[in-house]
């Protein structure tokens, strides 16, 4: 029993509550926000840790046994992603602090990035397929809330589809959860593994299979459901977009992985062409919507899509190996493209606008963002040493070495044109001279510049230490994947079945 | 029983997909109600012991009591009511300040995030 896997729930709910509760003291407010992200900071470091050296953490609400009640399961995934997430939202909280017009904070924006903290480490630990729906919905609500505080014109009508989308994709959610319910009788992942094989009508899994494909894609933006993700990441605050971009996407491919990668595996097999081909639309379609915008935003919203093609092609290699790899590219891309975003949220600030044209020059007058700016492209683009070469690199590897040329060449294509893009903006933003008279525009402070610099130092040593993360990454794969040692976990040496029926004499 | 209910689903998801298809802001929203009632009754059905026979209660000789429905699936729906009553009223009121910043109804017209 690890009762501790309920800590990352309760800190955000509490820290929550009490930033709610002393929000007219901005100073306490901020305090008790700060502390508890660093404590889901460090618990998930620790988390990270004992995952590796003593294997998955199982933990039952409520003190049910194991196919009745909820269970909590932190295997290597859970806990890369979860690690990830605290990161990111340290940088969001500390970007926030310097960036946020004071009038947020009075509306609850804190309190709703730890309350979509909270529905993120839920998804990332739940080990219960209805409970997930929960979590998915707890974030949204933050996320609505998030995409919509501020009430101008374009964050009502971003948020509006945003919203819609999102609901839909969850209807299907719900549907599938319903289906499934229908189907095996039982909504413990590992009680669902475990019956799969045993059902007599085997067609309807696939059906099923579909409308979970349906759900977590249209959440992960994948094509041909992304079209919520450029009309509505581009109209609120830097810093929640940056959260979005690292979390949101990121919750439906964690999603996809877990249910495709432990649950549902024979249904990955039936689906991993048709994976493999959203995987290759996704990328090139993500990155051609990239270079033709003209906004910095934009441009990284639609590389948020090309990238989460790479994320599904780890999915489609349908292996221990492929699903590794892309979990490897997945918590790479999230801290590279926050980082992105803040750094671009920094240009932003300076020129009072996100598009390209009118900026320039930026290179000379703060060279300190412009070489953090540089490394982060180079990372996102897979230029050894940062971190975004090895996710790639694993990810071409294991592509190759299962035959699948097409989708590999495909993959190492659009690494050239998303470089490309990105240098865009770093021509207009950053190289080429500056039209009007730059003396009077504001200089970079510090709180500006400092979240985006240390995600994209934290890229550099992730690529530094890359053999550390790889064989992090393997043995996350492994364990996903190894769909027995999952059922053993959660419900002992005998399986979920074995429990359920001695229960029931 | 299950073939009317079938019907019922069946209808609501029809209204529901053409509501959502409309261009007015307050039909989409209607539609979103409706969906949601579809999935309701979609679960429900898929607890009622059709499919896949007796509910997990038991009573000492380790038999189902006669005349009990599955409390699970009615647990399931209870949760998608409160969360879509939730997301019902946020949506609504989205809409309206939707409405007041734009001054239309009309969904083609809310178009300006999209433009290059």
């Amino acid at each position: 029993m690890a009762n501790h896997l309920f800590i990352p729930l309760v800190s955000p709910l509490l820290g929550a509550t009490l930033a709610v509760i002393f929000g007219r003291q901005r100073l306490v407010a901020r305090a008790m926000v700060l502390a508890s992200v660093l404590c889901n900071l460090g618990y998930s470091l620790w988390l990270l840790w004992l995952v590796g050296t003593q294997g998955r953490q199982v933990s039952q609400g409520g003190g049910w046994i194991a196919p009745f009640g909820i269970s909590m399961v932190a295997d290597g995934l859970g806990a890369i992603m979860l690690c990830v997430a605290s990161v990111l939202m340290l940088a969001t909280v500390a970007y926030s602090f310097f960036t946020l017009d004071p009038a947020y904070e009075r509306y609850f924006y804190y309190p709703l990035l730890l309350l979509l903290l909270l529905g993120v480490s839920g998804a990332f630990l739940t080990g219960d397929i209805f409970n997930l729906y929960v979590w998915f919905e707890v974030l949204l609500m933050a996320s609505f809330g998030l995409i919509t505080l501020g009430g101008t014109r374009g964050q009502l009508e971003g948020g509006l589809k945003y919203m819609v989308l999102n609901l839909v994709g969850s209807t299907a959610f719900l549907i599938a959860c319903g289906l499934l319910y229908g189907v095996v009788g039982t909504l413990n992942m590992a009680h669902i593994a475990e019956r799969m094989a045993s059902v007599r009508e085997p067609g309807i899994l696939t059906a099923v299979a579909c409308m979970f494909l349906f759900a977590y894609g249209s959440k992960a933006a994948i094509v041909p459901l992304y079209f919520w993700l450029p009309t509505s990441y581009h109209t609120p605050p830097v810093a929640v977009t940056a959260i979005f971009s690292g979390l949101l996407t990121k919750v439906g491919a964690y999603s996809l992985y877990r249910v495709f990668g432990t649950v549902m595996q024979n249904e990955l097999q039936h689906l991993a062409p048709l994976l493999l081909l959203i995987a290759g639309l996704t990328m090139v379609i993500g990155v051609l919507g990239a270079m033709a915008q003209m906004n910095v935003r934009r441009i990284l919203s639609f590389h948020i899509v090309s990238q989460i093609g790479y994320t599904i092609m780890g999915l489609g290699l349908a292996s221990a190996a492929g699903l590794a790899a892309g979990l490897l590219f997945t918590a790479h891309v999230m801290i590279v493209k926050a980082a992105l975003f803040f750094i671009g949220g920094a240009a932003e600030q300076i020129y009072g606008t996100a598009e390209i044209k009118p900026m320039g020059g930026l290179a000379r007058r703060e060279p300190a963002l412009a070489i953090f700016w540089f490394l982060g492209i180079l990372s996102l683009a897979g230029i050894p040493p940062l971190s975004g070469f090895f996710g790639k690199l694993a990810l071409l590897q294991v592509g190759v070495g299962q035959g699948a040329y097409l989708i590999s060449a495909v993959a190492a294509g659009t690494s050239i044109l998303t470089f490309f893009s990105m240098l865009k903006i770093w021509n207009e933003v950053f190289w080429k001279k500056a039209y009007a008279d730059m003396s009077k525009l504001p200089r970079v402070g510090p709180g500006l510049l400092l979240p985006g610099a240390a995600l994209v130092v934290v890229s550099l040593v992730a690529g530094l230490a890359a053999s550390t993360l790889v064989d992090y990454s393997t043995l996350a794969g492994t364990q996903l994947f190894d769909q027995a040692g999952y059922i053993g976990a959660v419900c002992g040496a005998d399986g979920c079945e074995a429990v359920y029926e001695s229960a029931l004499r | 029983m299950v073939l009317l209910l079938a019907i019922a689903i069946g209808s609501l998801f029809g209204g529901a997909i053409y509501l959502m298809l409309r261009r007015s802001v307050v039909k989409l929203i209607l539609g979103l109600v409706l969906l949601s009632h579809g999935v309701n009754l979609l679960i429900f059905v898929m607890g009622d012991g059709v499919r896949r026979g007796a509910p997990p209660i038991v009573d000492a000789q380790g038999l189902p009591p006669p005349g009990v429905a599955d409390p699970l699936v009615q647990a399931l729906i209870l949760t998608a009511i409160v969360i879509s009553f939730g997301l019902t009223a946020f949506v609504l009121a989205l809409a309206y300040r939707a409405n007041q910043a734009v001054g239309t109804d009309d969904l083609d017209d809310m178009a300006s995030t999209d433009r290059l």
